[in-house]
């Protein structure tokens, strides 16, 4: 079989990457943005220059929901469908768009120029509905700005050419801590940290007398992190950068990569400098999730000038041997990758399946070499500390969560954007602040975080408390929560990788039962159902993701039933469907109109 | 005190009477289990009128309205209900239907295909109207238990009957559901 040969662009996009398998995902991805989308003949010709199972090309570049292996249109037009998108009215704007172009959502439209579909949380809500046009963020959508937009699809404007005022983000920050207090200043934290410092071991210790914790979420100690990396033998350490913001209704990276990006960069290096301290080889890499897409150049641009500034490369700030360098990855849609082991896979050019564990990143992690994994935020609390000290660090926050965490805050309230706070304060404080009167829930670290109620609004932001990654979702007394909850029951059963049974079935089950109780055909046996599920995923899902997609539901069913039970057709069984419905079809073929023709359930259950 | 026998019932719906030949497949073991068990209306007893009673297997989907009618009567008459086999369970082989549409079907076999209905799709009374697709009866009733296979093994029925007479909750060994 003869393969067509690959253009001059694939081939420049494979010698970029040095026709490196591992770089698999980047490869298709840039593919695409050449070709529109990858057809099964560049499939082909990928898979053998990269000397791949052509299978192992096709389901990597399958798995992702940002990489096209049918026509896709001219211009893809994603609704970012988080709840806080919905709240901003995102379902009738896509109606709008969709009755305007004469498209159907989830379809291409016969002349192939335009895919209208909704997507998974974009980071965008603080100043939503969210949009993608072809990968690229847009804010803030609206009737006026999708007539627009409308206008530019249909007299097919190259996307360059659309007014940049579509594209511009704002990154609003209304009350700033230790992080935020000062603007970043690049290679200060390093400085402090060479001049006294001669293995890393000073930082680290520092580090760990600051009981700094990871700022993804779980709260693992970053110091001991580190340490059980630096002592693993290998040939390079890798730190590795999550910035696979998935977690819907969390944005705050990418306000830190936009505003703070010297801050993060420069907690890298310094993690870089406790791992291999000029002995040993270190090499960065950051994973941006694919819809920011739009703040790579912005990266690419920050690494160049600390390379510039001796910030990066070799030799870095003079110290002889302290060689290290970042190199940026981008995601492709998928937010089981913000799972770190998944995050590895992928940064390997693989589907983002999570791995066993043990053995930890830390001693086995990108290329089976000793790896840190760490949230953005963790990498810029480092810096912080490297520059105060750990004792002004401690100074804020709670005993068992020292220093400051960045809130990510949305949903029914008067000013949304990014807080920080210092650990410790309450659920009632912050809504306060944000200008949110009579909320009647927030949910707090988004929806693998936990749903509060008003009896709940003085409990802490803490990880002893109510841990968080970050969102802060506030739904105002005018919100269904059912609702909310459903959304959120959706977004898991979409976001399942599908690796293993008990998530893969157990998010599509719950997806079920909840469209059932929409339906109005929910019974108490279907909760009883739910419950069963929800032990059973908890106890055996592979990861994270399948262990928490039922906190939504455990909250909603704990502390806000009545919402679930008014829903309720019966309080015994209903079944799934209507019945007498079901027999529509075979009536009209048969002319059939007759007793025996219909299904009344409430006579045959008498 | 005598021991009362518990009172069973079966019906097969869209399924192919393969769970019940499993069923017999017990051999000479129903033979222990008759001393503790009696059948009411089943394909076994040609019982015409379902009694109270104390156990309803099921097997098969539900793919017609005397379907739904009959399994709605053995929920209503049966304490403990039992989906049985893949059929009940998931729809099974019948359920290779549901992705075609039921107006299309009848069009296919009544009208379009040479056939004997003289170009009528059959609209006799007596004959069950089909459902728009094929449904797993968990989805029409309430089930208590499932007991999986395509067929169950015989094994496995015996599990059931011998744990449900002893009154213990119904358990099958990791062999009776590992199919690889």
């Amino acid at each position: 079989m003869s393969t067509p040969p690959l253009t001059p662009e694939l081939e420049a996009v494979l010698d970029r990457h040095g026709r490196d398998p591992t770089r698999l995902v980047q490869i298709l991805r840039e593919a695409q943005e050449l070709a529109g989308w990858l057809p099964p003949p560049l499939i082909t010709a990928l898979a053998r220059a990269l000397r791949l199972p052509r299978a192992r090309v096709e389901g990597t570049a399958a798995f992702y929901s940002f990489l096209y292996l049918r026509p896709a249109g001219r211009y893809r037009v994603l609704f970012s469908d988080n709840v806080t998108d919905r709240m901003q009215g995102s379902e009738a704007l896509l109606d709008q768009l969709c009755e305007r172009l004469w498209a159907e959502k989830g379809r291409v439209t016969e002349d192939g120029l335009v895919y209208i579909d909704t997507t998974s949380c974009t980071g965008l809500c603080d100043q939503g509905p969210g949009l993608l046009v072809n990968g690229w963020a847009i804010p803030r959508a609206s009737r006026e700005r999708l007539d627009l937009i409308a206008g530019l699809i249909l007299e097919q404007r190259p996307l360059a050419e659309w007014p940049a005022e579509l594209f511009h983000i704002d990154h609003p920050i209304h009350r700033r801590d230790l992080l935020l207090a000062e603007p970043p200043t690049a290679g200060e934290a390093l400085a402090a940290v060479l001049a006294h410092d001669a293995d890393g071991s000073g930082l680290l210790a520092q580090v760990e007398r600051a009981g700094l914790r990871g700022r993804g979420g779980a709260g693992f100690p970053t110091a001991r992190k580190w340490a059980a990396c630096r002592q693993a033998p290998g040939a390079v350490h890798y730190v590795v950068c999550n910035a696979d913001e998935g977690e819907p209704g969390t944005f705050k990276d990418r306000v830190l990569l936009a505003e703070y990006a010297d801050l993060v960069l420069e907690g890298m290096t310094l993690c870089a400098y406790v791992l291999g301290a000029g002995r040993s080889p270190t090499q960065g890499l950051i994973y941006l999730r694919g819809e920011y897409r739009f703040l790579l150049e912005h990266l690419q641009s920050a690494l160049a000038r600390r390379r510039a500034a001796g910030l990066l490369g070799r030799a870095i700030c003079g110290r002889a041997g302290f060689d290290f360098d970042i190199e940026l990855h981008l995601g492709a849609g998928a937010y089981v990758c913000g799972e770190e082991s998944a995050l590895l896979e992928s940064l390997e050019g693989k589907r983002g399946v999570p791995r066993n564990r043990p053995p930890y990143p830390v001693t086995h992690g990108y290329l089976g070499q000793p790896t840190v994994v760490n949230n953005v935020e963790t990498f810029c609390a480092a810096a912080v500390i490297a520059r105060h000290g750990a004792e002004a660090y401690r100074a804020r926050g709670t005993p068992d969560s020292p220093g400051s965490k960045l809130l990510s805050v949305a949903g029914d309230c008067a000013r949304p954007g990014v807080y920080e706070y210092p650990f410790g304060v309450t659920v009632r404080e912050v809504l306060a602040d944000c200008g949110a009167q009579d909320a009647q829930a927030v949910q707090v670290g988004g929806p693998s975080g936990t749903l509060v109620g008003p009896h709940e609004f003085d409990r802490r932001i803490a990880f002893e408390d109510l841990a968080t990654a970050g969102a802060f979702t506030v739904f105002g007394p005018q919100r269904d929560l059912f609702e909310v909850v459903r959304n959120y029951v959706h977004f898991f059963a979409h976001e399942s990788c599908g690796f293993c049974t008990p998530c893969r079935v157990g998010t599509a089950i719950l997806r079920g039962v909840m469209d059932k109780i929409h339906a109005g055909r929910g019974a108490r046996h279907d909760l009883e159902q739910l419950e069963q599920v929800e032990r059973a995923m908890r106890l055996a899902s592979h990861c994270g993701l399948g262990q928490t997609a039922c906190n939504p539901l455990r909250d909603l069913r704990t502390r806000f039933r009545p919402t679930l039970e008014r829903r309720l057709a019966s309080l015994d069984f209903a079944p799934a469907f209507d019945l007498d419905a079901a027999l529509a079809r075979a009536r009209a073929f048969t002319g059939r109109d007759d007793a025996r023709a219909h299904l009344h359930t409430d006579t045959l259950a008498s | 005190m005598a021991e009362r026998r518990l009172r069973v019932a079966t019906a097969s719906l869209a399924g192919c009477f393969g769970c019940h030949m499993s069923l017999l497949d017990m051999d000479a073991r129903l033979l222990e289990l008759l001393p503790h068990i009696e059948f009411d209306r089943s394909p076994f007893t040609d019982i015409k009128q379902l009694s109270p009673c104390d156990l309803g297997l099921i097997e098969g989907g539900v793919c017609n309205a005397e379907n739904v009618e009959v399994l709605l009567e053995y929920r209503r008459k049966c304490r403990i209900l039992v989906a049985v086999g893949a059929c009940a369970i998931t729809g099974g082989l019948p359920a290779q239907r549901n992705h075609l549409d039921i107006g299309a079907c009848l069009q296919e076999v009544y009208l379009t295909e040479p056939g004997t209905t003289h170009g009528l799709i059959p609209n006799d009374p007596e004959l069950p109207l089909p459902l728009d697709k094929v449904y797993p009866i968990q989805e029409v009733v309430r089930v208590d238990y499932f007991l999986p296979g395509c067929p169950p093994p015989a094994e496995a029925f015996w599990r059931l009957l011998s744990d449900l007479v002893a009154g213990r909750t119904p358990h099958l060994p990791r062999e009776l559901i590992r199919y690889d």
